[in-house]
């Protein structure tokens, strides 16, 4: 597999990365993400890592990059469905992925993006007036 | 202790870290291992390997099952021909890295391991060694 799919999803891009990722394949799938962020102009990015079995610091430091990056293009981006001894042995490994937002599910994941997409806007909103 | 099986990996590319995580996930499975120990292996695994072949240019990873006093462990040997590390305190510290990577490799697979071992000799190659009892 060369390529992890991104699907648009109204507003939304949605990730679901379902296998073991060597790590070329998570560096295309960071260059495709931006480059569909503002393709798409989109405000918000979900990540689904329910299926992956494991987070290394490389595939952690990718979801923190994506998430730098997303920001920069002004989308939130929301990593959910971690497994919790992935969780653990992240914690451990001593990466807390700081300034990544996180869900337990998709579901949650979809109303906090919503959520802090609107907050965001407000934001945006308020500054331009000052 | 005694080595009751062994099984040798090639480290020469990014899909083998891949292939060497499964493969780890599944010796760790066939012992009994726990989810989380599963997981914490596996991710020891990934860092050293990681390191093997971003650092060490390539190399060898053992993967051996372990006995000893009824106690059943899975012991993981990486071995390279690289630069070796000049200092090893340092390169344990969180946050080092001589390269662009976060710096967690070698402190966060010792804190993942139950028994770390490491020696490194400058211009000849690095030696890591990494157990998980069950």
């Amino acid at each position: 597999m060369d390529r992890i799919p991104i699907l648009k999803m109204g507003a939304y891009l949605l990730v679901t990365i379902q296998v073991d990722m060597h790590d070329r394949l998570a560096l295309t799938l960071q260059d495709d993400l931006t480059m569909q962020i503002v393709k798409h102009r989109t405000r918000g990015v979900l990540i689904d890592i329910s299926g992956l079995e494991m987070v290394d610091s490389f595939i952690g430091r990718m979801l923190g990059t994506i998430a730098s990056m997303a920001r920069l293009l002004d989308a939130e981006t929301m990593v959910v469905g971690m497994q919790p001894a992935v969780a653990i042995t992240l914690v451990e490994l001593g990466l807390s992925l700081n300034g990544v937002r996180t869900a337990l599910d998709v579901d949650k994941g979809m109303r906090a993006l919503q959520a802090a997409v609107s907050e965001a806007g407000q934001d945006s909103n308020e500054s331009f007036e000052l | 202790m005694r080595v009751l099986s062994s099984e040798l990996f090639e480290v020469r590319g990014p899909l083998d870290i891949v292939a060497l995580r499964l493969a780890v996930r599944k010796r760790a499975i066939s012992l009994g291992f726990g989810l989380v120990d599963q997981t914490k292996i596996v991710t020891a695994s990934s860092e050293l390997a990681r390191n093997t072949l971003d650092y060490g240019g390539g190399g060898t990873v053992d993967m051996e099952v372990i006995e000893h006093e009824r106690k059943c462990g899975l012991r993981l040997i990486f071995l390279d021909q690289g630069s070796g590390i000049p200092d090893i305190k340092l390169a344990l510290t969180d946050g080092y890295s001589s390269r662009e990577g976060l710096g967690l490799g070698l402190g966060g697979a010792r804190r993942l391991s139950h028994e770390f071992e490491i020696s490194s000799k400058l211009g000849e190659g690095t030696r890591v060694s990494i157990l998980r009892w069950k």
